[in-house]
């Protein structure tokens, strides 16, 4: 026990605790995915404008297809771009 | 009878007194059909994400209605042929849309996104006289 109290360390240990990632529609009870709501969308897209994978955004497979869908679909009707620069 | 949401994006030429009567139109022609309107939105003039027949803004419309699926093809080959109208989409509502559809209209539906990036501009000048601030007191 005294042992182990005697390690000393400068820099406090960097201990990554990872935050579990989980799907906000399931949280949120959240049914629709809306593609007439672009701001909302662009959380889901990348700089470029690029749908980001499910493993960055938690998203389960359920709902990312239908974010993928409204992101099309949103795409269609020029509310989001196909391709971009700098979108945020 | 399916519940069906269309928008579609209308030329920038126009004038106001055209558009609506672009939109009416194609309100009497699902009439005709015997489809029923549950909704209409005018979203008024909007800027695309990208450009579409070299034209950077569009007039946007909304529509809701119940209609027989044959009614969508009569619909949509009018759009087409319909030179105002430069982009269409109509979706088939589900019944998870449709519950977040009747929120909606009950909301009031339009959302204001103008003041947005103006409030982004003050935030940004915020910034800036702020770190100024912070130089003038190093110096």
């Amino acid at each position: 026990m005294a042992k182990q109290s005697e390690i000393r360390y400068l820099t406090p240990l960097s201990v990554d605790v990872k935050k579990k990632k989980y799907c906000r529609f399931k949280k949120n009870g959240i049914k629709y995915i809306d593609y007439k709501d672009p701001e909302f969308l662009k959380k889901f897209l990348n700089e470029q404008g690029k749908i980001l994978p499910r493993r960055i955004t938690g998203t389960s497979l359920k709902f990312q297809r239908r974010i993928a869908q409204a992101v099309k679909r949103a795409r269609h009707i020029a509310m989001l771009p196909y391709v971009t620069d700098l979108m945020k | 009878m399916n519940n069906y949401e269309t928008v579609f994006i209308l030329t920038p030429v126009l004038s106001d007194a055209q558009m609506k009567e672009a939109v009416e139109k194609f309100k009497n022609l699902l009439k005709e059909q015997g489809a029923e309107i549950v909704n209409e939105e005018d979203w008024g003039l909007r800027k695309l994400a990208y450009n579409i027949d070299k034209k950077t803004t569009g007039f946007y419309s909304f529509l809701e209605f119940n209609a027989d699926p044959t009614v969508i093809d009569k619909l949509e080959l009018n759009f087409r042929r319909d030179e105002r109208v430069i982009r269409f989409l109509t979706v088939k509502q589900d019944k998870f849309s449709l519950e977040y559809a009747e929120k909606r209209r009950n909301k009031g539906g339009k959302k204001q996104e103008a003041p947005a990036p103006v409030i982004k501009k003050a935030e940004k000048a915020e910034v800036v006289e702020s770190e100024v601030k912070s130089n003038e007191k190093e110096d």
